[in-house]
């Protein structure tokens, strides 16, 4: 791992294994270095904001190198079961993509134990890991100008749930009337990084 | 009974801004708030408001609105011409302002972005802590459009006393203060300081989202596409056309493009007024050196 500047008031922490992402997100949230003010997870990376009147770069990145995020497993929060109807105008897309059937890609979803790493595109949309490297499929040619709130949907190594109605390019394979993304609920965000999730049909 | 505003007209586009919703972007909400925060909070404390009470924010002036009672505004940020009930007055003043006044904002002469702020503050639904409209997330109040009605709050500080702040005008030539990016190594090494000693002009894309540049190609060393990490205000992100994006304040959270060096926070208020057509020019904080970026690592070190 390296800790890279990002500006005078963050540092981007850069890992080789995209799995100690949560683990040092967790660590550096339940004993923050003096100064850090956010940390926003990503892909293979965590950012590191800071107040640059209380730490500095040298300072911070020592503090986070010494950090140990060996054995750190997804945070302890109840398991979150979306519902799922499996009809999505993708799924016979991705079952002859895949060189299966639609049942046979409803049930490899299905039975995914899946991990909110890191949101991004959209507020509460969250990109979970655990996809079955059988469904790793690129994004559609060319993107949807309008996809549904509630598409359940897969591209690369992720699955999601589109929080609300926007144009996307991920494959949408079902749909789900759990609402993910609710400002007037604390917290708005039900599939936060950290998170384990599981897909119910 | 509660003072309002009616919105008589927007000019080009106006929204609801305050000082934004920090600390979210791990759940996918950006900050958001004011693109020029300083002239904000200058808006706020000339009428005697907390710094953070939300104002209206508008593109070029153009803004007229029309107060149901008796109260004070300011108008900041790009100078533009300003009456009240047909009476001229200055940027950066406290306005009285009568029942059924209206405030009328002219073309700005220069810069891009006003700020009218009104005693008690723009008083609409806060959306997870804040009155600010995010464009790109779709957070917050509506953006605004002729006809709306918006109410006005009781939140307010002692008034300041003073008739003027004075204000530097924005330079003809803006130059932002820069330090290296988390990404300096996927460029050629002569691309930061192309981007130190070159001119970029702002193109006609300027919103709230960024500033799209045309300059010299920034040239990248590798190709192939970077995992969404997260972003910064004030990240100068390039995509494979070389031309550099200056994010503000309504920036993706997450980014695909590599980012070559970062505008620092005090320098955004002035990348937040260069208009379309500008000409701009970047220069490194004093003390970061860009041939050895702070660097440190850890794990499997190469073998002596």
């Amino acid at each position: 791992m390296r800790v890279l500047p990002y500006g005078s008031r963050a540092a981007m922490v850069d890992f080789d294994d995209p799995s100690e992402v949560l683990g040092l997100h967790a660590s550096l949230e339940q004993d923050p270095p003096d100064g850090v003010v956010e940390l926003v997870p990503a892909a293979r990376t965590l950012l590191v904001r800071f107040d640059p009147g209380r730490t500095h770069h040298d300072r911070l990145a020592g503090a986070i190198l010494d950090r140990s995020t060996v054995d750190v497993s997804p945070r302890e929060t109840a398991e979150i079961v979306v519902p799922v109807r499996y009809d999505g105008p993708d799924l016979a897309e991705v079952a002859a993509a895949a060189g299966m059937s639609a049942e046979a890609v409803v049930r490899r979803h299905e039975d995914g134990t899946y991990v909110s790493a890191f949101c991004g595109f959209a507020p509460g949309f969250a990109y979970l890991t655990g996809l079955d490297p059988a469904l790793h499929l690129p994004r559609r040619s060319s993107p949807r100008t309008r996809v549904p709130a509630g598409s359940v949907a897969i591209a690369g190594e992720y699955t999601a749930v589109y929080p609300h109605a926007s144009p996307g390019g991920w494959r949408l394979i079902g749909r789900t009337i759990l609402p993910v993304w609710d400002v007037d609920r604390e917290p708005p965000n039900l599939l936060a990084p950290g998170t384990r999730i599981r897909f119910s049909s | 009974m509660t003072a309002k505003i009616d919105v008589v007209r927007t000019g080009i586009f106006a929204t609801v801004q305050d000082l934004g919703r920090p600390g979210l972007a791990a759940i996918g909400v950006g900050r958001s708030g004011a693109a020029d925060r300083g002239s904000l909070r200058l808006a706020n404390r000339l009428v005697g408001n907390p710094e953070d009470n939300a104002a209206l924010e508008c593109v070029l002036g153009g803004l007229v609105l029309r107060f149901s009672a008796p109260t004070t505004v300011a108008v900041t940020g790009a100078p533009c011409p300003i009456t009240v009930g047909g009476r001229a007055f200055g940027s950066n003043s406290p306005i009285p302002v009568g029942p059924g006044d209206e405030l009328v904002l002219g073309m700005a002469s220069q810069g891009l972005r006003c700020y009218v702020a009104v005693r008690g503050g723009v008083d609409v639904a806060p959306v997870l802590g804040s009155r600010a409209t995010d464009t790109l997330g779709k957070v917050g109040p509506p953006v605004l459009s002729a006809g709306m009605t918006l109410p006005v709050g009781h939140r307010v500080s002692p008034h300041p006393g003073v008739d003027l702040a004075p204000c530097a005008l924005l330079a003809e030539e803006p130059v932002l203060r820069v330090t290296v990016g988390p990404r300096v190594s996927w460029f050629v090494p002569g691309a930061l300081s192309t981007l130190l000693t070159s001119v970029f002009v702002a193109t006609a894309d300027v919103d709230r989202v960024g500033v799209r540049l045309e300059g010299p190609d920034l040239s990248r060393a590798r190709d192939g596409e970077l995992p969404p990490e997260a972003a910064v205000p004030g990240a100068l992100q390039v995509p494979p056309s070389g031309q550099p994006i200056l994010f503000l304040a309504d920036h993706p959270v997450t980014g695909g493009y590599p980012v070559i060096a970062v505008v620092e926070e005090a320098d955004l208020d002035v990348a937040a007024q260069v208009r379309p057509g500008q000409r701009i020019r970047f220069r490194l904080v004093k003390g970061s050196d860009g041939s050895n970026p702070l660097h440190h690592s850890r794990g499997p070190r190469p073998a002596k």
